[in-house]
């Protein structure tokens, strides 16, 4: 506990540890893969997209290619849904004071999981373009029955929780059923519920950015009222804060949040519950900056996790969330039993 | 003037009448404390008047009537520290203190330089300065319990609501806390309302005593005229004996009565 609190980083050294992982991670998924490119070219060719910068570069026309028309769009998609999911399961902790909860809470994957099926099943003849959309909207659908049943159930944050469990389980029923009477779709759900970044293209990370950025924005304002929420419902009300208020706004921002990740990547697991943690090691237990570090530092490890989930059984690829489990747990275990007990 | 009064205060929790038609006063910087036995309604009382439960009666700090004001404003004016607060393992005595500041941040705002002063004042004042960057689950109980009062003086209250200040503290660190809030009380003209279960305690620091019973008052006057061994036994069923300290405050002393003598 001592070393915890010794290992504890000012928060201008843990912004630039952060963004310094974020860029590494960047070059290093930008460098790899079954194109050799040239690193000295590559990193030329990055910097000269930077306004004022121009950098002459050595990339052919087809290095060009791999790197600014799938390499970097794969990037800047992972990041975006490493950031998200991390900043999702920020919130979500901070909500509900519970160092167990991540993204897929509430609902949230199990709706998305439903939304995806139902739409390789049902809307096959709509193409692959109605996977995602039924996938956002049934993240969302699944947050929001959780909430409002267990929001009638009482206030508690425990109440909440379970009926978060309660129709997670029942929409995954309702899931495994269709799944049963479809036998021919299996591998195209089990593919899409193992998430992957393989499809990445500019126009799915344009079309997420605007909701990745309002939700981001409004989880990132309220870092301070998840501070006060942290000594309770009763304590933070006697220090003027509505508590429910708060509750459903942070809620709703982190649903739109992972509901945005998950519609473009699949369920990718172990992102919302470890980054938060690493970050709490690194900078201590303040929301104000453990959800903006938890963007910086999702959004390194998806990537890396990409660059490792595309270059490991090459060319064949694993899905990446496999690989956000498969490494990220013995890190995470590591990283636990170096420093302290776990806490919020 | 009265800085805090309380006028025929009712409170159900669950349906069931936890207060009947309570009223009290306290002056400007007054010390009130709340005696009676467990389960007398003493808590109940300070969380309506925190604004915690819903209540009828009116409850008015220095003429602004409470029920017309919204939680922010609420708590400008009064700080509240339940028996057990809820204090983050890892979270510094700076920031939890710096809590204390919420109630004059706007939604978005963030605390100023001015509130990080306010916040150091109040750590300063309690002896906490030297902790300020400590984690609170390394803290002892009596550093503990002056954490969360620096964090209630940072909300700068007119009223300092204390839910059993002394109850997990050994008789020295008691007397420490009592000593703390009452330099509070007499410095900074805040008005302590305090449950307390040592009676001793409630009439060497309170001038005012409400004694509580299911919910009405009992009794209420200064301490000689609520601490009586007639009153004490019929409320609480105990057997006590009144006597006088040094300083001319009603010790109450609890009084076993012999064993009942062996057969011969």
């Amino acid at each position: 506990m001592i070393r915890a609190r010794g290992r504890r980083l000012p928060a201008a050294r843990a912004y630039g540890v952060a963004a310094a992982f974020l860029v590494a991670a960047t070059l290093v998924s930008a460098l790899v893969g079954a194109a050799d490119l040239n690193p000295a070219a590559t990193i030329a060719a990055l910097l000269d997209k930077i306004p004022f910068v121009h950098l002459p570069s050595s990339l052919d026309q087809l290095d060009r290619a791999v790197l600014f028309q799938i390499r970097l769009p794969r990037i800047v998609l992972g990041a975006l849904v490493g950031g998200l999911l991390a900043v999702a399961g920020a919130g979500y902790q901070g909500v509900f004071r519970n160092p167990l909860v991540d993204s897929g809470m509430l609902g949230a994957s199990a709706g998305a999981g439903l939304g995806a099926t139902l739409a390789i099943v049902y809307l096959s003849q709509l193409g692959p373009a109605a996977v995602p959309v039924a996938a956002f909207a049934g993240s969302l659908a699944g947050v929001a029955i959780a909430y409002l049943s267990g929001a009638v159930g009482g206030s508690g944050t425990a109440t909440l929780l379970l009926a978060g469990v309660a129709v997670g389980l029942f929409l995954t029923a309702v899931q495994t059923y269709i799944m049963q009477r479809s036998a021919q779709d299996l591998q195209q759900i089990y593919s899409w519920l193992l998430g992957s970044l393989s499809g990445a293209t500019w126009q799915q990370a344009a079309e997420i950015l605007p909701y990745a950025a309002v939700s981001v924005a409004i989880v990132l304002l309220h870092g301070r009222h998840l501070d006060v929420l942290s000594v309770g419902d009763e304590e933070a009300r006697a220090l003027g804060v509505h508590p429910r208020r708060v509750r459903l706004i942070v809620v709703a921002a982190c649903a739109l949040a992972a509901a945005s990740a998950v519609a473009v990547s699949g369920l990718i697991g172990f992102v919302g519950i470890v980054v938060p943690h690493v970050v709490r090691r690194l900078a201590g237990p303040s929301y104000r900056l453990v959800l903006p570090l938890s963007l910086l530092v999702g959004a390194g490890f998806l990537v890396l996790a990409d660059a490792l989930a595309r270059t490991v059984v090459s060319p064949a690829e694993l899905p990446i969330g496999v690989v956000t489990a498969l490494v990220g747990s013995p890190v995470f275990v590591w990283i636990l039993r170096s420093t302290s007990a776990v806490r919020t | 003037m009265s800085a805090l009064a309380i006028q025929d205060l009712s409170v159900e929790l669950d349906h069931v009448p936890v207060l009947h038609a309570v009223s009290c006063a306290v002056s400007s910087g007054g010390w009130l404390a709340l005696i009676g036995p467990n389960g007398a309604g003493k808590t109940t009382l300070l969380r309506a008047v925190a604004g915690l439960v819903p209540h009828r009666g009116t409850i008015h700090i220095n003429q602004k009537d409470l029920g017309a004001l919204r939680g922010r404003a609420r708590a400008r004016l009064i700080a509240y520290v339940p028996q057990i607060p809820v204090l983050p393992p890892d979270m510094t005595v700076q920031d939890y203190v710096l809590l204390g500041r919420t109630p004059y941040l706007g939604y978005l705002g963030a605390p100023s330089r001015l509130d990080r002063a306010q916040a150091a004042d109040a750590c300063d004042r309690l002896d906490m300065a030297r902790f300020a960057g400590r984690r609170l689950g390394s803290l002892s109980g009596g550093e503990r319990q002056r954490a969360v009062l620096a964090r209630a003086l940072a909300q700068s209250p007119e009223v300092l609501l204390l839910d059993e200040p002394t109850s997990l503290l050994d008789i020295g660190h008691q007397q420490q806390v009592l000593e703390l809030v009452d330099d509070l009380r007499r410095g900074r003209g805040v008005t302590v309302v305090a449950t307390l279960h040592d009676l001793t305690q409630a009439s060497q620091y309170a001038g005012n005593l409400v004694l509580l019973m299911d919910g009405k008052v009992e009794a209420a006057g200064d301490p000689a005229t609520v601490l009586t061994e007639e009153l004490i036994a019929r409320v609480y069923a105990a057997r006590v004996t009144v006597g006088t300290d040094p300083g001319g405050h009603p010790v109450v002393t609890p009084v076993r009565e012999p064993p009942p003598a062996p057969c011969a």
